[in-house]
């Protein structure tokens, strides 16, 4: 156990319960490291829910600013936090000081649904799972470079780095991109001569006086050309677009050896966190549907009937649904239960695809009793984005009342687009995919062989905010030092972006791809 | 200190170098004006997250979950439907860029961006108040101000050191020599007191803009003298013709359309300062906006004469701002300016033009400047 943690020991009552409900836990299945509660006056719980659940992290004023948010809405009765766990192992586990038994009851059911989660799914395969230690030691090193550059130099330079945070490369850690000896090493400072000089192409064999029609003066111009590109692929730096931006940086930017490891620090950060962004519909859905089993099983029946109430009213709290918003505790445990009661039924495969009759789909049931088995598989192999993919159905959406909204720009409100069930995966699996940020490539860090590095926008129908691109270079410039740019497309048209240091600028601009 | 509490008083301090920098086109845009509450206000800060690529929020749109057809509104304007409504701790989100400053907090920068002098209160004349305070502790009193801890921490050291104590069953009962209750001790503050009397000429010629330019500068001199002094009390002032006081509301808002006689209001504000503000005790500070055009010459005589025998002499300073209109003529401040040795050191009459909204910050300066 981790000394500086100072985990104070259960009262009695909450250590019985916590022996009792990691027994139902485990019966029903669920497979999670130790963890570890502890129990938390709010303004602690604040402080550790403003550090992302961790006790240390790196000086920010940024934490600050959650922590402000957070105590204010709490002051204010507008919010409360009920628990917080970190992907860890011990897992550790936070209650709120003060909240009622059975809030805790139903909390540690819920933290045990979230252990279960880290440990076994798959996205979460790679996290560093002593990541308190992490932290705290980038907070040791952080405060270093403090004392030793100066409180304000490290912090605007963190300042530049978180604004290029969701520059990474989220299925990295589950995909060998480039081999590691490839990277690193820098391109060539000269292109070779060839591509300048005359260029041995292949030619077919033919004999001297049928040359010229066997192979005529276009084709090998084509040749020609084709090699010269070729030549120009494998010179290009880097060889292959490269998405984990803050990567390129570390190993290509002109940084001071404390700028580039705190570039690793934010990157590291970023990378841990990744995986509870990418599942969180389906990690609080998964928490949800053992709360709700735990308690309504065996807890609440075992109680004095006294807690229903209590309970129903949280459930209900936590399940709310919004018109602006998706809930995705209420859509995550929805959707488990659907896939449970399907694979209950045998609502699946090719004979439950090929039949069109309502009337005989709504009365299937096959009495497999599948579904514990498949809800297991798919926490253990699905992240959000393939598990609306594949498990949301138009019945689904109808019943859980699901619409798309967009802007009107003529009225200046936000509307309710449509309750095509297309439209609305089709919305949904785009706000999903790479968390919703757009995702952002290194292709030329040679760029116009300038040494200025060139991004590109890969645009898929929503263009970027312009004021923040325009900013985002801005820090991008402090960083690489030379002018950037970032091709993306606006309206339609291809544009590039600069930023040369002094002011930026704006050109039609098409990449090539 | 813990390392949150660091992380926060960074975070302010960044804030409040925020808010200096964008203090004169806050002021002259008048946006903080309606938002302020008792003693915060809400102010919203140009970007203090660290920006991103992001999509463009209008682009987007998003997936709702609820009743209603398609074309039926969620909410106005161009922020996220149900932003705000965020899970704490889940990781990092955007935030909307409200922060809240006390008034305090904002004098200070105010002061501390315009080079603001502290102003003296006028010499011996204080008022000194008696407050009682709960501050002490005593054996007998009342059993509604009973010390719940202190007497039981009493009766636990007794209980404990007869022996009587057991960790099995700690049960612990005060007899009444454990008994403690809080008591009151009387402390004495000096306490300077000072009244703002606003007077605006709310006329014909007085227009909507106009208007706005008071409300806005009056709102900055308000924030600097609550900063100032402890006790302040605000007193309004209409004039066309005629003079009522009003509430605070109707100052800003009423729209009359009579003539104008300055001296009516200027009668009006020596008899409420007669009649409830003796020299002695308050520091005074009449303040009127007008465009500068008034009825008659005779009018204006009247004026300059409550001016110097009832209003200059008790006021810590008499201010008058002249808003330009395109009805008025103007002549007031000039007459004004005949009348007194404007800018001596030893006159408080202090007089301001404002021709626009980027001219309310000169002009704030102008009145507050002398430190009176």
């Amino acid at each position: 156990m981790i000394e500086y943690l100072h985990v104070r020991p259960l009262p009695p009552e909450l250590w019985a319960w916590k022996e009792r409900i990691e027994g139902l836990a485990r019966r029903e299945g669920l497979d999670f490291f130790e963890t570890v509660f502890e129990v938390i006056g709010y303004d602690k719980m604040n402080e550790i829910a403003a550090y992302g659940g961790f006790p240390t992290r790196y000086p920010h004023w940024r934490f600050g600013m959650e922590y402000e948010q957070l105590a204010k809405s709490f002051a204010y009765g507008l919010s409360k936090i009920y628990e917080l766990v970190i992907n860890t192992d011990p897992c550790y586990a936070y209650l709120l000081e003060g909240n009622e038994i059975v809030d805790q009851k139903m909390v540690m059911a819920h933290v045990y649904g979230h252990c279960d989660f880290f440990k076994n799914n798959y996205y979460f395969s790679q996290t560093n799972r002593k990541m308190v230690d992490a932290m705290a030691n980038h907070a040791t090193r952080v405060r270093n470079y403090m004392d030793a550059h100066g409180t304000t130099q490290v912090e605007e330079f963190i300042d530049v780095c978180l604004s290029l945070e969701n520059l990474i490369d989220r299925y990295r850690p589950y995909i060998r991109r480039t081999p590691v000896e490839e990277r690193g090493r820098r391109r060539k400072e000269d292109l070779p001569d060839e591509l300048m000089g005359e260029v041995a192409v292949p030619r077919f064999r033919a004999k001297e006086y049928m040359d010229e029609f066997v192979n005529p003066d276009d084709y090998v111009e084509q040749q020609k050309k084709k090699k010269a590109e070729e030549e120009a692929k494998q010179q290009r730096f880097p060889r292959h677009p490269e998405r984990d931006v803050l990567l390129f940086l570390m190993e290509h930017a002109p940084l001071q050896k404390w700028q580039r490891n705190v570039v690793g620090i934010i990157r590291d950060e970023a990378y841990y966190f990744a995986p509870q962004g990418m599942t969180k519909i389906m990690n609080e859905g998964w928490a949800s549907y053992w709360h709700s089993t735990l308690m309504t099983r065996y807890i609440l029946p075992a109680g004095d009937g006294n807690e229903f109430i209590d309970y129903a009213d949280r459930h209900a709290g936590t399940m709310a649904m919004s018109k602006g918003r998706l809930n995705p505790y209420k859509i995550g445990l929805e959707l488990f239960r659907h896939i449970e009661d399907r694979w209950n039924k045998g609502q699946f495969g090719k004979a439950w695809d090929d039949c069109d009759d309502m009337a005989e789909r709504a009365q299937w049931d096959k009495k497999l009793g599948l579904g514990r088995d498949k809800i297991f598989e798919v926490r253990k192999l699905y992240n959000d984005v393939t598990f609306l993919d594949e498990f949301l159905t138009p019945e689904f959406c109808a019943e859980q009342k699901l619409f798309t909204f967009s802007h009107n720009r003529k009225a200046d409100e936000w509307q309710i687009a449509s309750r095509e069930f297309k439209a609305i995966k089709q919305k949904l699996l785009f706000q999903l995919t790479n968390q919703g940020q757009p995702v952002i490539e290194v292709v030329d860090g040679n760029f116009e062989n300038k040494n200025e590095l060139l991004l590109r926008h890969l645009h898929e129908g929503v263009d970027l905010h312009d004021e923040y691109a325009r900013e985002t270079l801005t820090n991008l410039h402090r960083i690489w030092k030379r002018p950037v740019h970032v091709a993306t497309t606006r309206k339609g048209k291809g544009v590039l972006v600069s930023f040369d240091g002094q002011k930026h600028g704006e050109r039609a601009f098409d990449v090539l791809v | 200190m813990s390392r949150i509490k660091q992380d926060h008083s960074r975070f302010r301090e960044i804030v409040r170098g925020r808010i200096r920098q964008n203090l004169k086109k806050y002021i002259s845009r008048g946006e903080l004006i309606g938002k302020q509450g008792k003693d915060q206000v809400k102010i919203p800060l140009p970007q203090i997250d660290p920006p991103r690529f992001k999509y463009d929020p209008r682009d987007g749109g998003g997936v709702g979950q609820g009743d209603g057809k398609p074309g039926d509104s969620l909410s106005k304007g161009q922020g996220e439907p149900g932003e705000g409504a965020g899970e704490a701790g889940e990781g990092e989100g955007s935030k909307a860029l409200e922060v809240d400053v006390t008034l305090a907090e904002l004098a200070e920068l105010l002061g501390e961006e315009l080079q603001l002098p502290r102003i003296e209160p006028r010499g011996a004349k204080q008022v000194v108040t008696e407050r009682d305070r709960y501050t002490g502790i005593r054996s007998v009193g009342p059993d509604s101000l009973r010390h719940f801890k202190r007497t039981y921490k009493e009766a636990l050291k007794r209980t404990i050191s007869t022996g009587a104590f057991s960790p099995d069953n700690p049960v612990v009962v005060p007899v009444r020599h454990d008994m403690r209750y809080r008591t009151w001790n009387t402390v004495s503050s000096p306490q300077s007191n000072a009244v703002v009397v606003y007077m605006m000429d709310v006329s014909g010629s007085m227009g909507d803009e106009q208007k706005e330019i008071v409300r806005i500068e009056s709102f900055w001199i308000d924030t600097w003298l609550r900063s100032q002094y402890k006790g302040i009390e605000t007193r309004y002032i209409v004039h066309d013709a005629t003079a009522r006081e009003v509430d605070e509301h109707t100052f800003f808002h009423t729209r009359e359309s009579g003539g104008t006689m300055i001296s009516s209001a200027y009668s009006l504000c020596a008899e409420i300062i007669e009649r409830h503000y003796p020299k002695a005790d308050w520091n005074i500070y009449p303040f009127h906006f007008s465009d500068g055009d008034n009825w008659s010459v005779d009018d204006t005589a009247t004026c300059m004469r409550i001016l110097k025998d009832q209003i200059v002499p008790v006021a810590n300073q008499f201010s008058y701002g002249q808003v330009e209109s395109p009805y008025g003529s103007g002549q007031f401040i000039k007459d004004l300016r005949e009348h007194f040795k404007v800018g001596a050191t030893d006159c408080n009459v202090v007089l301001s033009e404002i021709k626009d909204k980027e001219q309310i910050v000169r002009s704030i300066k102008d009145f507050l400047g002398a430190g009176r």
